[in-house]
């Protein structure tokens, strides 16, 4: 069996220590050893942003991140951007405006769009098409994904 | 006394949807998101060679292996299954042969994904090549090795349709106008976004329950009990939330069948969890199809005839393909009155995966075929496209020479919006080289009027509500919502009609143990049947409520009203009870109250063969203007805006009816601009989502939406269906565009930008008959 040294790093603002295989890759970590669900496997290439997390505030695949690369670092999932009572700005705005279908690609959309709002608090359409260019969505045809996005953006200060 | 109906309070607003906080949160429970103690992993060996006889199957080192808990192979469950009652062609695993690249061989449960993985590898199958048939012009005669028993007369023809009415060839004859388009077509997928997963566990009380990413949990609860030989009752199928189908996960497919098995077959809960190849090779998407349109018109663009042949790819299994087969004849048939009319239309099996249902099944392809051959006639006779399509528009409450009873249309209306709103009149042939504008339009069934049913005679769905005296509703139903807001349509009708707040509403996740049946999510059927049986058992509630509020106020059930969270003396507010007064009343003799409403479709269509194909309780219509930008240098080209007309009879979620069109309008794009499985012989080529390239969102047109429809009489205040028929117009009208832009009928799709400039060198640029340059 390959070792299973502890990895350490800080999830959703609480430091962890987990087993992990040099080969785990961050998406199984955090859905099977951690049993954080909230970050979805859509295709496991890399090419649905399904898995978006958050590596030091910056949008990640998880698929294709080993779990590894996270030692010292920070990682925030959809459970780490969801307050602990009621919904953040933009997921309200997603709800509100329909933003999300079938959900199943929902988490990575308002874990990326956190991620531009915190960086860019008043994206133009063109910067929130951008951004939101590696999460796919079948649902909606994105208009009421971007039109949350820039509701969600008003309310920013 | 002729009173003012009371406006809706929820009905016809936009309504968020009841499980939006759960899904932004991640907190929304999707099949893969399931851990059960002791959970096995469950993997599939899948057949390399695209039809080739199973000469042996050694899985004994696989069992031997450590951690391997069971290994099935074909023969364990041979019994025959498939959607449709009258083609079960398809195994769990395949017996004896297999039927394209990717067929289940064998399973194997294991301890872990690792071992599973390793047992696959210790499986020693062995094939007999056997002919491959990936071209269904191929299967259309005898064949060597016919790919099922069952084709016909020992070709690869799964379904012929041969219809006639009145007189096709005279029509020809006397007419002014002809037009031909001869359509092709490559096979698309839904491209959900949550992988095919199932769980499943045997449990020592002779039990068996199966969550599964399902459309149709009925179905599938049907198929399991067939398969593996137990009764229903001893089968407990639950539906989780499902990320998206669109029609690929409304067969019982066959990995569920064999998830349950290995959990019988082990005694521990058991997940497979598709990868994304597993998810394309599965398939099930749209067909492949050649279709032959041939339109006659007289000298006022008055439509005498159709003329129409479709050759259909169906791949390994029937699936819902003999319904796909009338489809692609039959939903020519509307929006407009075509007196004769003559189609032949064949599926063929070909060891390719298998196609099925995909949203706007059946209505899609002919549509395009038809839209483009209808402006053809238009141009030849100087008509108009849009007048050309008023002129033949079918009116309210007629028939179709194929027997189709159409009650609602807001056709027209829909052409006029269209037209209006999209400066039509200013753009039509006026837009300079490389732009231009078109029209397409649709229409399409709001329900399948015969349902996919083992008992025909029982209603196509049934909701229960339970009260009690904390004042919740809970509401159970087999309806499958998978992302398209059906739950918060059945909760916002049934406090609708109570006039109690939404939050007091809570449905109840779909499990067969105690939700009543409903056929689930296809045929765009769930908001007018779902929603007429939902109206009834509220109304029912209602009248308990009402009853035990004329006690209390002293005045008869008939005088009172609903009003929000309390029922009322008719027009006097001051004489009223709270909505929990009634109900505690209510519940003085009974507990907890219940209620139950079904609806079932009355008979309608002719008698001939085939006459059910394509009849539904209402039927939904739609205009589209797409505006194109090419890039004539390089074929490139967009869709800036695109107006949709829509007649969806009355809106009751605006929301949903946005959210439905938008959707419908993106996967429309992605069939006539880009997407394509593509196939060398019988393997695909593109089977990720890398390579099978849905639109981006800078792809998107504008989107104009414009909801033009009446009530229809039948529909659940009024509604019709909004969930596929908003994607079949889309395609035309594009295609439509492309021609006022560059002045060539594009005729196989996808339309790529490579196509698009073979297209333009054929002609001189500098002559435009087309734009009367």
């Amino acid at each position: 069996m390959p070792s299973r040294d502890p990895l350490s790093f800080q999830l959703n603002g609480h430091p962890v220590e987990v087993p992990c295989e040099p080969a785990r890759v961050l998406l199984d970590l955090l859905r099977e050893d951690l049993r954080l669900t909230g970050t979805k496997r859509g295709c496991d290439l890399g090419t649905c942003g399904c898995c978006t997390v958050l590596l030091d505030g910056r949008p990640t695949l998880s698929c294709l991140t080993l779990a590894r690369f996270a030692a010292g670092r920070t990682v925030t999932t959809i459970e780490g951007v969801s307050p602990p009572q009621g919904l953040s700005s933009v997921q309200r705005a997603f709800v509100e405006l329909g933003a999300t279908q079938c959900g199943f690609c929902t988490p990575g959309f308002v874990v990326t769009a956190t991620a531009l709002l915190a960086r860019n608090p008043h994206p133009s359409r063109t910067e929130i098409e951008r951004a939101i260019g590696g999460n796919l969505c079948r649902c909606t045809g994105y208009t009421k994904i971007i039109e949350a996005i820039e509701s969600a953006a008003k309310e920013a200060p | 006394m002729a009173s003012t109906p009371r406006p809706f309070r929820l009905l016809g607003h936009h309504i968020p949807y009841i499980e939006g906080p759960l899904k932004v949160t991640g907190r929304a429970e999707y099949t893969d998101d399931i851990q059960r103690p002791g959970m096995l992993v469950g993997r599939l060996l899948r057949s390399p060679w695209p039809h080739a006889r199973l000469t042996s199957l050694d899985v004994r080192a696989a069992r031997a292996l450590p951690g391997v808990h069971a290994v099935l192979t074909g023969e364990r469950y041979p019994t025959p299954f498939g959607v449709l009652p009258i083609t079960h062609d398809e195994t769990a695993i395949a017996v004896g042969k297999a039927r394209y690249i990717g067929d289940i061989i064998a399973a194997v449960a294991a301890q872990d994904e690792r071992t599973a993985e390793k047992a696959l590898g210790l499986i020693r199958a062995e094939f007999e090549p056997l002919p491959e048939y990936s071209d269904p012009r191929v299967g259309v005669t005898k064949v060597v090795e016919p790919i099922h028993a069952r084709g016909l007369a020992g070709s690869n023809i799964q379904k012929e349709v041969v219809q006639h009415f009145g007189d096709v060839d005279a029509a020809f004859v006397h007419a002014k106008f002809t037009a031909r388009v001869k359509g092709t077509f490559a096979g698309v997928t839904h491209a959900f976004t949550e992988p095919m997963a199932t769980v499943a566990e045997a449990t020592p009380d002779g039990r068996l329950t199966v969550w599964s990413a399902t459309q149709v949990p009925h179905y599938l609860h049907r198929s399991l009990s067939e398969v593996l030989g137990l009764p229903m009752h001893r089968i407990r199928v639950i539906k989780p939330e499902v990320g998206g189908g669109f029609g690929g996960k409304s067969d019982p497919l066959p990995h569920e069948i064999v998830c349950a098995a290995l959990a019988i077959e082990t005694g521990r809960p058991v997940k497979i969890l598709f990868d994304r190849e597993d998810v394309f090779y599965t398939n099930h998407g749209r067909h492949p199809t050649q279709n032959d349109v041939r339109i006659a018109a007289d000298a006022d663009g008055q439509l005498l005839a159709y003329d129409i042949e479709a050759l259909i790819d169906g791949g390994a299994w029937s699936s819902f393909g003999t319904v796909t087969t009338y489809y692609n004849g039959v939903l020519s048939m509307g929006p407009y009155r075509v007196p004769n009319f003559r189609y032949k239309g064949r599926r063929v099996y070909t060891t390719k995966p298998p196609s099925g249902a995909m949203r706007a099944h059946g209505g899609t392809n002919i549509r395009y075929s038809i839209e483009l051959a209808l402006d053809e006639i238009a141009e030849k006779a100087g008509i108009d496209p849009f007048d050309l399509r008023a002129r033949n528009a079918l009116p309210p409450n007629s028939t179709t020479v194929n027997e189709f009873r159409i009650t609602s249309t807001s056709f027209l209306k829909c052409l006029a919006a269209a037209r209006a709103a999209s400066g039509w009149d200013g753009k039509f042939r006026q837009l300079p080289y490389g732009r231009g504008v078109g029209l397409g339009c649709g229409f399409y069934i709001s329900g399948s009027n015969s349902p996919i049913h083992f008992t025909p005679k029982m209603p196509q769905s049934t909701v229960h509500l339970k009260v009690d005296m904390d004042g919740g509703i809970a509401v159970h139903s087999m309806q499958a919502d998978i992302g398209q807001g059906s739950n918060t349509l059945l909760a916002a009708i049934v406090a609708e009609v109570l006039g109690v707040d939404l939050e007091r509403v809570h449905v109840q996740r779909v499990d067969s143990d105690v939700s009543p049946i409903d056929l689930g999510s296809y045929s765009s059927r769930v908001t007018f049947m779902m929603g007429n049986a939902a109206r009834a058992a509220a109304e029912e509630l209602k009248g308990h409520l009402l009853a035990a509020a004329a006690e209390l106020l002293g005045h008869p059930a008939g005088e009172l009203e609903v009003e929000h969270e309390r029922i009322q003396l008719a027009g006097h507010p001051e004489t009223a009870v709270t909505f929990l007064a009634a109900l505690h009343k209510a519940m003085e003799e009974t507990g907890a109250l219940t209620a139950t409403g079904s609806y079932q479709t009355s008979p309608v269509g002719g008698t001939f063969k085939g006459a059910r194909a394509g009849t539904a309780p209402a039927y939904s219509f739609a205009a589209y203007v797409a505006e194109v930008d090419v890039d004539v240098e390089t074929g490139e080209y967009h869709v800036p805006r695109l107006w949709a007309a829509f007649d969806c009879g009355r809106p009751l979620n605006c929301l949903a009816v946005e959210g439905q069109i938008q959707g419908s309008i993106h996967m429309g794009l992605g069939q006539v601009m880009g997407e394509s499985m593509n196939y060398r012989g019988s393997r695909l080529f593109n089977p990720s989502l890398l390579e099978y390239k849905i639109p981006m969102p800078q792809q998107m047109p504008q989107v104009e939406i414009l909801l033009v429809g009446e009530d229809d009489p039948a529909g659940p205040f009024g509604a019709k269906e909004a969930g596929e028929g908003p994607l079949i117009a889309t395609l035309p009208a594009v295609g439509n565009a492309l021609y006022d832009a560059v002045g060539v009928r594009f005729t196989e799709l996808p339309i790529t930008p490579d196509r698009v400039l073979r297209g333009i060198d054929l002609r001189t640029k500098e002559a435009r008959p087309w734009k009367g340059a």
